[in-house]
């Protein structure tokens, strides 16, 4: 397939997505609720474990890399600075989208794609079932919930991870290490965290889907496609990641 | 007018290309309200290419089709919903949905298209499931049962709306023979009591005359014979003989040539491991 037919296959899919989300409703064609929390669980819920690891270990290793550097200037007090703000802004949304692309993105392009290959894709749409409401719509809003309520979670566990470190290595005391921690970040570091995430999520799921709806060519393609979804969401999470953090933080 | 009234289906002068190969070279025929039609043809002759054509999944090159005289081939996605939702399609592996169970999938059409109870679905799921001879199978996954049973499964799911025309992609292939015959009745009873139209690719020759009202032969993109069964069977063209009557020497060639296969990627011939090959085989 060529780049620009990609590019046109991708955009499509945008499209279709935000009419059968945003106008369809209107014309009395709601999206059912049922598979909406059916993929909540299965891409949100089921993912927390792996979540929590992650946030806990970075929120650690941030605690440690500052402590290490901000001892030799004698501002240990720092660290609940460090940690909660790298976290709520960067490291939290980043981090958590590339557990939830490489568990949740690459399941559902190689779901997708074996529904491809199978014909049970053609099978919905010669039954008049639109293939991206029936299963577009649901992933997505799934995602877009998800993502974000799993960065607020992570951005917990994360905090914890740094709390551990200065609680019983340093001579941090708990009320110390939440007071300093929440003086630092006031609510725009969380939002600004949340709109990355939920963009995030679009980027994340819209890539996933369209990877496998264009799956071509048996179980090969599945597999090709399924790699290209996870590379392809990676670039683009990072690449707008850094263009949001221009926009948030460095534009004024 | 009363015979275009009566046209389920007009396909006029379909073209297909893919590249500078035309799959489907001026087609045309019309399927007439409770006609049988069976279209045969051997591998790779565009029976599945013109039965895309004709539920609307692919886009002809040029000419027309016409299901219950609207024009399919330039409507938008939209309008073709509504059309679709007047025809079943069974495809040649059932296209089950893995993830929902075989009742799910015969009910998904019901609860999609129509304000049913739940009891009422359930009910007509039941009657379609014991029409193709699956009771009690509702439960199961597509993937704890047969090949042949899905295919079942997936007619009951293509009649579950009481289409008025029904498509099957090979109903029979992959059947044993009390069961084609079964099948087979169930599309005679359809087309005879309920006036349902049907349109069958076939390989199956005992199937294909028991239920065909008429056959059309496929043969280089273009219908080679066409004809009531009894016109097929005295046919005298060698081609039609050779193929009803299996015989391997006859005019249809054995192989279709790499040159026709070079615009289907998928079946392109490659070198089997390449270079690294023969660099192992120089040095043992």
């Amino acid at each position: 397939m060529s780049l620009e037919l990609r590019v046109k296959n991708y955009l499509q899919l945008n499209l279709s997505l935000l009419y059968w989300i945003l106008i369809a409703p209107f014309t009395g064609q709601f999206f059912k609720i049922a598979p909406i929390f059916r993929q909540m669980v299965f891409i949100g819920v089921r993912a927390a474990p792996m979540v929590a690891l992650t946030a806990f270990s970075i929120g650690v290793t941030l605690a440690m890399q500052a402590a290490h550097s901000l001892e030799s200037l004698g501002a240990e007090m720092y660290i609940p600075d460090l940690v909660m703000l790298t976290l709520l802004r960067e490291m939290g949304p980043v981090l958590i989208a590339v557990i939830v692309i490489g568990r949740s993105g690459s399941a559902v392009a190689a779901e997708l794609g074996t529904m491809k290959v199978s014909e049970e894709i053609e099978a919905l749409e010669v039954m008049a079932i639109n293939p991206v409401q029936y299963l577009v719509v649901p992933r997505f809003l799934a995602m877009l919930v998800m993502l974000p309520a799993l960065t607020i979670f992570g951005n917990y566990i994360g905090i914890m991870g740094g709390w551990a470190v200065c609680r019983f290595a340093l001579d941090f005391n708990t009320a110390g290490y939440i007071l300093r921690a929440l003086e630092s970040a006031d609510t725009w570091d969380l939002y600004s965290g949340m709109i990355k995430s939920a963009v995030f999520a679009w980027i994340v799921i819209t890539i996933a889907c369209n990877a496998g709806l264009t799956v071509e060519g048996g179980a090969e393609g599945v597999g090709q496609a399924t790699t290209a979804s996870v590379v392809q969401a990676l670039l683009a999470m990072l690449v707008t990641n850094a263009v949001l953090t221009g926009i948030f933080f460095f534009s004024a | 007018m009363s015979i275009s009234e009566d046209s389920i289906i007009e396909v006029d002068e379909l073209v297909r290309k893919f590249g500078d190969r035309a799959v489907l070279d001026g087609i045309s025929f019309n399927v007439q309200r409770g006609e049988t039609l069976v279209i045969m043809g051997g591998s790779g002759c565009g029976k599945s290419t013109l039965l895309r054509h004709m539920i609307g999944s692919m886009k002809p090159t040029a000419g027309s089709v016409k299901l219950f005289g609207e024009e399919i081939t330039g409507m938008k996605e939209r309008e073709i919903e509504r059309v679709r939702l007047r025809f079943g399609m069974l495809f040649q592996s059932g296209a089950l949905l893995a993830s929902l169970t075989v009742g799910e999938n015969v009910a998904l059409p019901l609860f999609q298209h129509t304000d049913k109870s739940p009891d009422e679905i359930e009910q007509i799921v039941k009657q379609k499931l014991e029409m193709v001879g699956l009771t009690g199978f509702e439960d199961l996954k597509p993937d704890e049962i047969s090949g042949g049973m899905k295919k079942r499964v997936g007619l009951a799911r293509a009649l579950a709306l009481d289409p008025e025309l029904l498509f099957s992609d090979e109903p029979t292939s992959g059947l044993d023979p009390i069961m084609t015959a079964v099948v087979d009745q169930l599309t005679l009873n359809l087309t005879k009591r309920s006036h349902m139209t049907a349109v069958v690719v076939s390989h199956d020759m005992t199937s294909a005359f028991r239920i065909a009202t008429r056959m059309i032969m496929l043969g280089h993109g273009s219908i080679v014979a066409q004809g009531t069964p009894d016109e097929i069977r005295n046919s005298p063209n060698p081609e039609v003989q050779q193929f009803i009557h299996g015989k391997p020497d006859g005019p249809i060639p054995l192989n279709v040539s790499q040159e026709e296969h070079k615009d289907h990627q998928h079946v392109r011939p490659r070198p089997f491991l390449g270079g690294r090959f023969r660099f192992h085989h120089k040095h043992s």
